[in-house]
């Protein structure tokens, strides 16, 4: 059976501890590991960050939503922003010699190591749309 | 967001700094980032920075380890690490960090390591 849990929060850093608990209630109920659920936990906290800074650029009052869809056997979860879109295809690779000492720009590469599918998109009605999957393991 | 929290103490002439709680965006890498700032104004060019109380880390706090190693580098000191998580050890290897840091779990052995 599809379940979904949707919240909106103000792109205000205050409010990702808000999702994070949610994240924490959603694995703990679906039963994933204790290690699937932290990093999964970690890949919802970037893609809200990326959102409320990049996509949103800070604007307090344009909207995050955040959109968890659990299936028996796989959680997959939606995160939008409400901006002019981000284009993840450009970014450089952290663990590129030339990039390794960067100070940022390693929230998407830890997104896509911990989830099973990550995708990004442009929403039909503006912003941007991440779509991170992590399928249960016999845990 | 949850504080992180930072006490200093000396060894010899090596500054461990305690950290309790998150590195994440906002006030935990700032906290950071002023602590080790301050040290460096202060003259204490060996710092250690003893992470075995570090509940949660994101990819900037991450990256605020990364700058502090670089800060202290630039200013002619050291930087090490003391007690990774599991998690930040977890963090460090998949991006390749690992072989930056000189990293230890005894104290002794790290304040020793200090040229």
């Amino acid at each position: 059976m599809t379940e979904t849990i949707e919240l909106s929060i103000n792109s205000k850093l205050e409010f990702v501890d808000l999702v994070a608990s949610v994240t924490k209630s959603v694995t703990a109920k679906m039963g994933f590991s204790e290690d699937d659920a932290s990093w999964i936990e970690l890949a919802v906290h970037e893609a809200v960050i990326n959102a409320i800074m990049h996509g949103n650029r800070n604007a307090a009052d344009k909207q995050v939503d955040v959109r968890f869809v659990t299936e028996e056997e796989a959680l997959t979860v939606y995160v939008r922003d409400h901006g002019a879109g981000f284009d993840p295809a450009h970014l450089p690779d952290p663990t590129d010699s030339d990039h390794l000492l960067n100070p940022s720009g390693r929230g998407i590469f830890y997104m896509r190591t911990f989830m099973d599918e990550v995708e990004h998109s442009i929403h039909p009605e503006g912003g941007s749309v991440v779509r991170m999957k992590k399928n249960k393991r016999g845990n | 967001m949850a504080n992180l929290n930072i006490k200093d103490r000396q060894t010899n002439d090596v500054t461990i700094l305690d950290l309790s709680g998150k590195i994440t965006i906002g006030e935990g890498s700032v906290q950071l980032r002023e602590a080790v700032r301050r040290q460096l104004d202060e003259g204490h060019k060996k710092i250690l920075l003893n992470l075995g109380d570090v509940s949660y880390v994101d990819s900037s706090g991450i990256g605020e380890l990364v700058s502090s190693y670089t800060t202290t580098n630039h200013n002619g000191g050291q930087l090490k690490l003391l007690n990774q998580t599991k998690k930040i050890h977890d963090l460090l290897t998949i991006t390749k960090l690992l072989t930056v840091f000189e990293s230890f779990d005894n104290e002794e052995a790290a304040v020793a390591s200090f040229k």
